[in-house]
């Protein structure tokens, strides 16, 4: 393998606290801080002028659809929808079909992986057989198969005992607990945020306390079991104020916050477009507000698309019939860059620290920096460049995203995974 | 004034001017409805489909009474012996009725929006008989209809909607119907099924019947869904009644010109009394009635006809 020259980039690198013009260099995969004369007439030279160099963007919310989901999306596909937008680690959840709570399952899913994808995809395992939230999964068996973290993302444990249980155990295994924070006893047949949009458009509530309920419950029991905690795709103003809080006196809770619910709010849904259906719902502008405020001061930790592929046919629907979830690997990066960077003056290596470093740490992952060493993993974008994303042109099988069409400012250029150019793709 | 919507899916997005027509259609409607010959050949040659997806009787009915007094030719879908129990889907059955040639298509539906969803699929005009708990705007329009018949202009008239407005797509089609046309709207009921978010629909909202009811020159009685609420919206029906259903104590709070509706189908004994139901202030019949008129001037109209046309015919 050539070495690698990217020169006269910007390069940004918040976990070696860079952020100056100039080159980076990779040898075997990995980066060095230089190369020599002679390495450098034969290395893959790119210039970047004009260009950003970040670590390889990291998602640890993303939903491959594999096994059993494959018309929605594959770990080919999927790997290649975070290629394309500039992410080099992903990281998968569980509910697959069958659910990934089984160390044979996950085994597939890693044979998959080192067969099919063009980026690092880790596979995380269910809290609980089935996602059913009756019994625990075998946690011990699933990390030992290569799960980061377990979760049963889409659905949230609801007995306070089998949760505080399934903390207590995967921290034996040093597993993070990811939830999805929601109380269903009260979001009973909800299909959008509870406010004065569902009432206009007559549509059934969710409402913010189901989230702040399971926020709340998952602080008390991290406090008391000293599990760390991470709750996936925060949406309620009240959520990000408990977090604050419990950060302060030490709790062990991390958080994240997806693109559109700092992006969008229940106010865009009067057209019952199920391109802006998904779960936890757009919420008020109060929220997005909140949402902002607590990844300004890191109460969130970092941004997690959700990427949550339906085919057309699926989304083509009533909106109560629809599934939820949207699509969100393609359209990340410029629009956290529009909500971030251009409408709330976030500092450029401030977003890209919650796109690389800080979701990496959360789980513990190599992944997410430019320091010498680091796996030469490495996202090329013009921040300003303005195009228009189509669903048709991406590289999801589903096209359900709220950005169809639309004018989006920042693009990915050039995505390399261990030295290697993944985006472009080579003509197949 | 010229009608040009091809669609009627919401009273939210219709203006003051476009209810006024479809009124004054209405009227003129119900001139040839007391004539010994009901029938009109406006539509003759054209075929409604009636795609009724939740149960129905009034509505469904009116509207096929009324497609039948403008002369078309109208096909029930019925939902039960239907291919939709075979899982196909909203648009694949609607394009299948557009490709039979239909003209226009009355929808019912438990979906909240699939009106406004048809109306983007389809070619032909697409009319709201209700959909879910959002609106149901041949009801308020019907409604406001009847209460101009017995109060004149209802600027500064108030009205007071009672019962279970969270799951009524009547009360909110009523709400924008009473609002553009200058009405002060109360919503009266348990404040597990009157969220305050309703003031943002401009009206507003009590929870005290007597006060409710001392100013109103309307009250509209929703029907107590307590099937659909389950137990978690209010402890009982027996509670209920005992709280805000309409007895002959309570309705002496109103002003004697006061009239009292209902949409139907009524509870009996639930959220009014039987005597109520059939007194002299009550016009829930006239709503039944003038169902018909408002719909033959919905479909009128949305068929691409003036509201001169027929107006100028009945002077």
């Amino acid at each position: 393998m050539p070495s690698l020259w990217i020169k006269n980039a910007r390069v940004i690198d918040p976990a070696s606290r860079r952020d100056a013009k100039g080159d980076l260099f990779a040898r075997d995969g990995l980066i060095v801080p230089s190369l020599s004369r002679a390495e450098r007439k034969r290395a893959r030279v790119i210039d970047a002028r004009g260009l950003v160099a970040a670590p390889g963007l990291v998602d640890i919310h993303v939903h491959f659809r594999e096994p059993g989901q494959t018309h929605k999306e594959t770990i080919a596909s999927g790997s290649r929808c975070a290629a394309a937008g500039g992410f080099t680690t992903v990281v998968c959840m569980p509910n697959t079909t069958p659910p990934a709570d089984n160390a044979g399952t996950i085994q597939y899913i890693l044979d998959a992986i080192r067969r099919d994808s063009l980026v690092k995809v880790l596979p995380t395992g269910c809290i609980t057989i089935g996602m059913k939230g009756e019994s625990l999964a075998p946690l011990g068996s699933l990390k030992r198969a290569g799960v980061v973290a377990i979760t049963d993302d889409g659905d949230c444990v609801q007995s306070n005992e089998l949760m505080r249980r399934a903390m207590e155990y995967a921290t034996m295994f040093g597993l993070p607990v990811m939830d999805h924070c929601q109380d269903r006893s009260m979001t009973d047949g909800a299909v959008m945020n509870e406010g004065v949009m569902s009432i206009r458009l007559g549509l059934r509530g969710w409402p913010n306390a189901a989230e702040d309920l399971i926020v709340s419950r998952n602080v008390i029991l991290s406090t008391y079991t000293g599990a760390h905690v991470h709750m996936q795709h925060i949406s309620s103003a009240l959520s990000v104020d408990i977090l604050r809080q419990a950060k302060a006196r030490g709790v062990r809770v991390t958080a994240e916050a997806t693109p559109h619910h700092i992006a969008l709010t229940d106010s865009a849904l009067s057209t019952y477009d199920t391109s802006l259906k998904m779960n936890p719902p757009l919420r008020t502008e109060e929220d997005r507000r909140a949402i902002i405020a607590g990844l300004r001061d890191g109460t969130l930790d970092c941004i997690s698309t959700d990427h949550a592929p339906h085919t057309d046919y699926e989304k083509d629907k009533e909106f109560d019939y629809a599934p939820n979830g949207i699509l969100g690997l393609e359209t990340a990066l410029p629009v956290v860059l529009g909500v971030l960077v251009r409408e709330n003056r976030f500092k450029l290596a401030r977003v890209v620290d919650l796109m690389t470093r800080r979701p990496a740490s959360i789980l513990g992952l190599e992944a997410g920096t430019l320091a010498e060493g680091a796996a030469a993993d490495i996202c090329l974008f013009d921040p300003s460049e303005s195009w228009t994303y189509e669903t048709k042109a991406g590289h999801s099988k589903s096209g359900n995203s709220p950005w169809n069409g639309k004018k989006l400012q920042g693009r990915v250029k050039t995505t390399l995974v261990d030295g290697r150019v993944v985006f472009p793709m080579a003509a197949s | 004034m010229t009608w040009t919507r091809r669609h009627l899916l919401t009273i939210e997005e219709l203006s003051l001017s476009e209810i006024e027509q479809i009124h004054a259609t209405a009227a003129a409607f119900k001139k040839i409805l007391q004539r010994n010959v009901k029938k009109v050949p406006a539509l003759r040659g054209k075929t409604i489909v009636n795609l009724f997806l939740e149960p129905s009787t009034r509505t469904r009915m009116a509207f096929d009474m009324a497609a039948k007094r403008l002369s078309a030719d109208v096909i029930a879908f019925d939902a039960a012996s239907s291919s939709t129990q075979k899982g196909e889907t909203l648009r694949d059955t609607a394009q299948n009725i557009e490709a039979l040639n239909a003209d226009m298509i009355v929808i019912r539906h438990a979906a909240a929006g699939s009106p406004l969803y048809l109306s983007k699929i389809l070619g032909i005009p697409v009319i709201n008989a209700g959909d879910g708990a959002h609106e149901h705007p041949t009801q308020g329009l019907l409604d406001t209809f009847t209460m101009k018949e017995h109060l004149g202009s209802l600027k500064g008239r108030k009205v007071a909607i009672l019962g279970d407005i969270l799951f009524s797509r009547v009360a909110r089609s009523n709400i924008h119907a009473l609002t553009k046309m200058g009405a002060r709207v109360t919503l009266v009921g348990p404040s597990t099924l009157v969220p305050h978010g309703f003031t943002d629909l401009g009206a507003e909202v009590s929870h005290d019947l007597k006060s409710a009811l001392a100013d109103a020159d309307v009250v509209m009685l929703l029907r107590i869904q307590h099937e659909r609420q389950g137990h978690r919206h209010f402890p009982s029906l027996g509670e209920y009644t005992s709280t805000f259903g309409l007895n002959k104590t309570r309705a002496s709070w109103l002003s004697p010109k006061a009239i009292i509706m209902h949409p139907g189908p009524i509870n009996r004994g639930v959220e009014i009394d039987s005597e109520l139901a059939d007194g002299p202030r009550s016009v829930i019949l006239e709503q039944v009635t003038n169902g018909i008129a408002v719909r033959m001037a919905a479909l009128y109209l949305c068929a691409g006809y003036q509201p001169e046309t027929v107006i100028s015919s009945t002077e």
